[in-house]
Parts: structure tokens; sequence; C-alpha cells
């Protein structure tokens, strides 16, 4: 058997057996599997503004799992992600703030705006490294801390300094004038430079660890930081870069989300795209050319699966069983299949 | 309890790491294991104890044969192993990690287990405070508790896998008391070392191995120099040695002084010049690595200086070291110097001048072919480096090593190859000594390669470093007993 025909194989049964779960769980819930996949599709390819309304969705998840993938090389598990995309909500939103009611041109605004939020997310992840560089913190201990706190520091800016004229509310800060927000595409809710702001960002990253020496140099860092530091390479500097890359690229997905989708900021303003991010980026096994085929999926699946509580009385969340599902059989099979592997060289070399 | 092993066999892929051993161990004795660094001692006893399952082979305890499957069945058939790092529990209370394999129950027996310790402790003069962390003890006081914790558990036969090593004069003596006490109770200790002067101290029979395979053993009163025939093989014929001219001094060491927590190396004097190779001798773990760490900024001394090329490069990191030519190359291939899943193309980029931010793909693949062609390495530029053999992963460092460099750091240099390629690496390095002027400063545990290959020799026993010696004016024999800390002292006041 070829290798590829073996790939392609090992890809087939990993989604049939998701399938086959996400399935069980919709017969246990009394609804037709086939119903509920068909009102998924119908709900995110079925019309040009769902279509759009999907693209809205998978820019931030591809800016995050763009992010990630840079850690990710470095051998990082970014779970910071999350809260950087929430820094760099806030930073864009505080930059709209400030320049509002200035004389500067909106477009200049919000160019502004949303390089602040690139630098806010750089910033918080930053911190996240340097407690693991310079701190002997675990990344995944800093991360996840560092998401509660910025969780913490937008409830404060949203029910006290910036809260709304008369009560803070859940519902989020003072909506910007129409001038601050990105121009979308008629009638629907996708902004063209959010989208080319995504797919440029994934681009880059692709070509950072596939052709430049940096890329291959972090990659070198994340899969034996001590044969790196004997090469030469300043292993904690390349750690440094992969977080502060990162969390400019989480922190621009914040800024996307203040700036051409909820045009505030809101408690919820990551949406759980960090998440999912990492979901995506184990998916893929960590290979870049694959981020933006999938989180389209992803995210396909996170607009269509709103149709769920209309159609089947079914709960939306059905979309992350599904995916959740998607990359524990990516795993379990991959895992099955490396078993299988090892032991058979092993049979072979005693065969010898 | 008497044990019999025979015919064990045991492999690590190509490895033939135990070959047809056939052993008997009395009860009541200290039954002493010696052999060189990879002879198969530590595996022997892992099998014994349950730790490694043999690939061929049976054990017999009173005669009947048993099925040793997990370290808990060989302690439940009464055997017990102290392994060469202690494998104890730092985090934990002495007391708890007393009473960690005990089998029984769901609760733990706190009062019987205090009580059972503290009668353990009298009898054989043990020090243990049951409240005390475990990470807090000495090794020594670590091993006291390994020790009572197997003899709770009922064990009859006791392995201690090099359990000098690391501990005081004054705990080595209490050691070999309880060890003494154990074997006049009736028990087995089986003693693993490598050391002469202690087999000649302790044990009632010795058992050696070479190279997987039962060489031989011996009663008291030992035959030390028949014993370090043993150990080491035959003196084979050095052939022709290679001799370079020596130049200007490259790195010079004065009055150095390196630490670690088990392990004080003190006052090392040295100058290395161009083209000269220096060979590091003595057992793993006698300092050697220490010192080819300091030279290369891997490590920082606690006293002393070292200059390159006249530069003062004390308390320099290894980056410092690198710019001004120093290259280090570790034994652990995989794991200290390649990068496993990244390409040998992926390699010879990293290791080589970084032009611009893009890499030149097609530049790299020209110049990974020539390197793969020169250094004769078995591999395309596409091989990842962990899918080579041993030998073309240590071609592939050698070809990774910069022309022109001053000096080169190696471990083991030719370790795990065979002979072709090992001949091949020194025939390399001996060019870049003669051609490059570089001076090579290695560490090796074949006895035969230090000689063949060195100029000048140091022997490390347990951080005490001999003054050099000339290569022509020693031999296997010479460095076999210093290596064994036979008559250390005097031999290294001999030399100049």
């Amino acid at each position: 058997m070829t290798a590829r025909l073996n790939q392609m194989l090992y890809v087939l049964v990993a989604v049939l057996v998701a399938l086959l779960f996400t399935s069980l769980v919709l017969v246990l819930a009394g609804a037709s599997p086939v119903a509920a996949y068909w009102y998924i599709l119908k709900g995110s390819l079925g019309s040009w503004t769902k279509i759009t309304d999907v693209m809205v969705a998978w820019v931030p998840l591809l800016l995050a799992t763009a992010g990630l993938l840079v850690t990710f090389a470095a051998g990082l598990w970014n779970i910071g992600i999350e809260g950087q995309i929430v820094l760099g909500g806030i930073f864009t939103t505080w930059v709209l703030r400030l320049l509002q009611d200035s004389t500067m041109t909106p477009a200049l605004i919000i160019i502004l705006a949303i390089a602040a939020g690139a630098i806010g997310g750089a910033l918080w992840s930053a911190l996240a490294g340097l407690l693991k560089v310079y701190g002997g913190v675990n990344e995944i201990f800093g991360g996840l801390g560092l998401d509660f706190v910025a969780v913490a520091l937008t409830l404060w800016l949203i029910f006290g300094p910036w809260k709304r004229p008369g009560i803070g509310s859940m519902s989020g800060t003072e909506p910007f004038p129409e001038k601050l927000w990105l121009p979308t595409l008629g009638h629907t809710r996708l902004s063209l430079w959010a989208l080319l702001i995504g797919l440029v960002s994934a681009a880059v990253v692709y070509f950072l660890l596939s052709g430049t020496y940096f890329g291959l140099k972090l990659k070198a860092v994340g899969k034996n930081p001590r044969a790196a530091h004997l090469l030469g390479i300043p292993t904690t500097r390349y750690m440094m870069s992969a977080f502060l890359l990162s969390g400019l690229f989480a922190g621009l997905a914040g800024a996307v989300q203040v700036t051409a989708v909820y045009h505030r900021l809101i408690p919820a303003i990551s949406s759980g795209y960090g998440w999912l991010g990492l979901m995506v980026s184990m998916l893929i096994n960590f290979q870049p050319l694959w981020a933006a085929p999938v989180t389209f999926f992803f995210a396909l699946l996170n607009i269509g699966s709103i149709q769920l509580p209309i159609m089947l009385k079914l709960d939306s969340s059905l979309s992350g069983v599904l995916q959740g599902a998607l990359v524990l059989s990516f795993l379990l099979v991959g895992g099955a299949r490396q078993r299988h592997l090892a032991r058979r060289q092993v049979e072979e070399a005693s065969h010898e | 309890m008497d044990i019999e092993l025979r015919h064990i066999h045991k492999y690590f892929g190509p490895v033939h790491a135990n070959d047809d051993i056939s052993l008997t161990i009395p009860s009541g004795t200290i039954f002493g294991l010696l052999g060189e660094n990879g002879a198969g001692k530590s595996t022997l006893m892992k099998i014994l104890s349950g730790y490694y399952h043999p690939d061929a082979g049976e054990i017999l305890i009173d005669g009947k044969p048993v099925e040793l499957q997990f370290p808990a069945d060989a302690i439940r058939h009464g055997i017990g192993m102290l392994h060469q790092d202690p494998l104890d529990f730092p985090p934990l209370r002495v007391l708890d990690d007393f009473m960690v394999g005990y089998p029984k129950g769901l609760t733990l027996p706190r009062t019987e287990a205090r009580q059972a310790l503290r009668t353990i402790s009298e009898q054989f003069g043990f020090t243990l405070d049951p409240d005390a962390y475990v990470g807090s003890l000495t090794v020594g006081e670590r091993q006291q508790l390994e020790i009572a914790r197997l003899l709770w558990l009922g064990a009859q036969v006791l392995i201690f896998d090099e359990p000098t090593t690391g501990i005081s004069a004054q705990q080595k003596e209490n050691l070999f008391a309880a060890l003494h006490r154990l074997a006049k109770e009736g028990k087995t200790v089986i003693f693993v070392t490598h050391k002469l002067e202690e087999v000649n101290q302790l044990c009632d029979r010795v058992a050696v191995l070479r190279a997987g395979k039962l060489v031989g053993e011996m009663g008291p009163p030992y035959d030390l120099d028949g014993l370090v025939r043993m150990m080491f093989g035959k003196v084979v014929t050095k052939g022709e040695r290679m001799v370079t001219p020596l130049g200007k001094t490259v790195l010079q060491i004065k009055n150095l002084a390196l630490e670690d927590a088990r392990l004080r190396i003190e006052g090392v004097d040295l100058e290395v010049h161009e083209g000269e190779v220096i060979g590091l001798a003595g057992m793993e773990g006698s300092g050697q690595r220490h010192l080819l760490r300091a030279c290369a900024g891997l490590e920082r001394p606690v006293e002393g200086k070292i200059w390159l090329d006249g530069h003062d490069m004390t308390g320099k990191g290894y980056h410092d070291f690198l710019r001004r030519g120093v290259a280090y190359v570790p034994a652990a291939r995989l794991e200290e110097a390649l990068v496993p899943t990244l390409t040998l193309l992926e390699h010879f980029i990293l290791a080589g001048e970084q032009r611009g931010l893009v890499i030149d793909r097609q530049a790299a693949l020209e110049h990974t072919r020539e390197r793969i062609e020169t250094f004769n390495i078995r591999g395309l530029p596409h091989s990842t480096v962990e899918s080579l053999s041993g030998g073309n992963q240590q071609r592939a460092l050698l070809a990774l090593l910069r022309p022109g460099l001053r000096l080169i750091l190696m471990e083991h240099p030719t370790r795990g190859l065979d002979l072709e390629s090992a001949i091949w690496v020194w025939h390399n390095l001996k060019r870049r000594c003669r051609e490059e002027r570089t001076a090579i400063f290695f560490m090796s545990s074949d006895l035969e390669e230090i000689l063949h290959y060195s100029d000048r020799i140091l022997v490390f026993f347990s951080g005490q470093v001999s003054d050099p010696i000339p290569a022509t004016e020693t031999n296997i024999e010479e460095l076999g007993q210093l290596i064994g800390g036979r008559g250390f002292e005097p031999i290294a006041e001999v030399q100049p």
C-alpha cells in the first residue's frame, strides 16, 4: 500500500469514527442524524449570505490557528491564546475610544486601532513567555491564568471605566459610530478587509514556517532545544519571538472582532475561537497548509448548527460535539496507526 | 535464597546486551559483578529484578524456575534492587516513601510501618527521620531508606547497582557494614561495581562481564591484574600512531574547579595545543564530562580560568565559545546533537551560514549533496536524522562541523559505531588536526581508542584528575588500574 493511499484511508476512517459517534449522540437525543447534517449544510452553504456568515467566523478562527501554529512549531502550548484575543479586542477598543472624536480620517483610526490590537495580543503573550522563559512557569499554567485575568479585565472595563452612559451591561460598551466600522460587503456582515487580514496572516505563517531560516530554527528549538543550543541558536530569544508572533495574530483576531463584527467590546469578545484554534491545530497535526481549509470547515459547522434549535429543537452546541469528536477520532486513529507501525518495525527488526 | 541464571540473552535493537550469561549466586554471600560501562551488568540485574524481561534464558530461585514479569513479581519472590539513580520519591516524606510499595490493604499501616522502620534502622544503624522529606536526604540516606523498604517487603536478595557512586567515605563505611550484616543474616547481596578496590574489600566472590558476556569468576584472594585483564580484554597492538607536530596553545585552563551535587573536581591545569588530541579516560561519571562541558561554556566553573587563543573565556556562554571556533559534539546524538524529525538538508541549513531571511533550497540541496558525498553518509538530503544508523548520524555530525575550527570537544566519538565507521571518524578528526590545526579534546570509555588516538591522556577517578600522561608512556593495564582507582594518587604523582 502506498503512503498516500494509507494517509487517505487514515483520514477517511477518522472522519467516519467521528460521524458515527456524533450520529449516536443524535440518535440518543431523539433526532435524525441525516436531517441534522442536512440542516448544518443548508444553514452554512445554503445561500450567499450564509456563506459570508461562515467567512465572518472563519477569519478570527484562522487568525488564532495561524498564531498557534507558530508557538506549536516552537514546541510551546500557547493556552493563553484566548486572553491574547481578548487583549487585542481591549487595545483596539481603547484606541478607537481615544481617537473617535479626533479629526483624523476614519481609515487611519481603524488602521491604528487594529495595529494596537495586534500589539495588545503580542504583549499579553509576551507576559506568558516571560513567565515561562525567566520565571520557570509552564506556559500552559501561565497562559491559563492570564486567560482568566483577561476576562476579568474585560468585565471590569465594561462595567467600570468604559460602561455605557447610565448603566453598564453584559451587552458591552457603547457601539462605535458607523464610520469606524470596517466596511462590509453589500448587505452581508463580511468585511473583505478582515478576510484579507486572515488570509494574509495564514499565508505569512505558512511561508515563515516552511521557507525561512526563522521558521526552521523555531522548529529546531521546538523539537530539541538542547541540540538547537549546540547548533548556535539562541533558544530563549526564539521562544520569546514565537510568543510575540502568536500573540500578534491572536490580537489581530480580537481587533477584527471589534472593528468588523461587534463594533464594541463585549464580554465574550474571543467567542472561544482560541480554544477552537487549539483543536484545529491538533486536528491538522500542526501542518500550516491545512489551517485554512480545516478552519473553514469548523466555521461552517459553527454557523450551520445555528439552524438546529429552530429546525430540530436541538442545542447548537452539537457543532462542538462534532468538532470534538473529529479531533479525538483523528488523534485516536492516528495513535492506533502509530502503534501498528511501531509494532511492525519491531517485528521486522527481530526477523533480521 | 540461591539464585541461578541460565543462558540469559537480552537484545536492545542490534545490541546484544546480555549474551548467554549463566551464573549461580549462593545465599549468605556478597557476590560482586564487575565490568566496565556498557558491559551488561545493570541489564542483567534489571532482568533479575523483573525490570526487564529476558529474550531467552531462565531464572531459578532455590532451584525452581520463576517468571518475573514486573519488579513487583521479583519482590514477591524476595528479590529487590537498589538502582544506580535512586528510584524513590523526593517530594514524599520518608515514611510515605517507605510504605509506597506495600502490597496489601486499602488503608496505610502507618503505625506498623513507623515501628518497622525504627526496628530496621536500629538493627543496621541507619539514621532515618520518618517525617523528613526524601528529597532532603543525602544519597547515602536514600540508599538506607531503599534497603529498609526492601527488607520490610521481605527481600531476601538485595541487588546494589554501583551504590558507592556519590556517597561520602563515612557513608560508604556504613553501607559496607550493612552489607556484611545482611550477608551474615543469610541474605544474598549482589554488588555491581567497576571499582576493583571495592571488590577486594567486600566481595566473597566476583563475576566479570565484558561486552555482554560472562568472561570469568574469581574468589579471594583476588589477582587484581587478572581482573583488569578480564574487564578490558586482551591488549591488542596499537598499530601505527599518527603523530602531529604541535602548534601554539589553543586552550589554557588554570586551577579549574567544577562541581555538581555528587562530585567536585579541583585544580585542573592544562594547555592544549594546535593539532593536539587529548583523551579523557575514566569511568562514566568521574568528572570527564564536566571538564569537557566547561571547556565549551556549557557549564560554569566555580573557580579557575579558561583562555581560548589568549582570550579570557571564563564564565562566558557556549555561543561565545562557538564564535571563537569551539564545537561540542555530545554522545547522545539524537537527544542532544541532532533534531529528530528534521532532515539532513534542514540540519545543513541550520549549521551553515545564514544568508538573508529566506532559505535558498536549491543552494542548500547542492551543499547537502556535496557533504553527504564527501562524508560518505548513507542517507538522502530528505532523510530524517532519526532514520539514519548511528554511524551515519555520527558522520553527519562531523559533516555539520564547519571547517577551520580551533577546538573540537567530543563525548565518546565512536560509541555504538562499527569498526569501519569508528576508523572513518578518527581518520576525519585526525585530518582536521593535521590540515586545519584543530585541537581535539575527547572522552571515551574505550581505552584502546584513547591510547591509540591521543597525544596525552588525563585519567579521572571520582573527580580526581591525573596530570597529563603522554600516550606513548603508558599502556592499557596501567590506565585500567588508574581508572579503577588503584594506587591513583601515587601513579598520578609519578607522571610529570
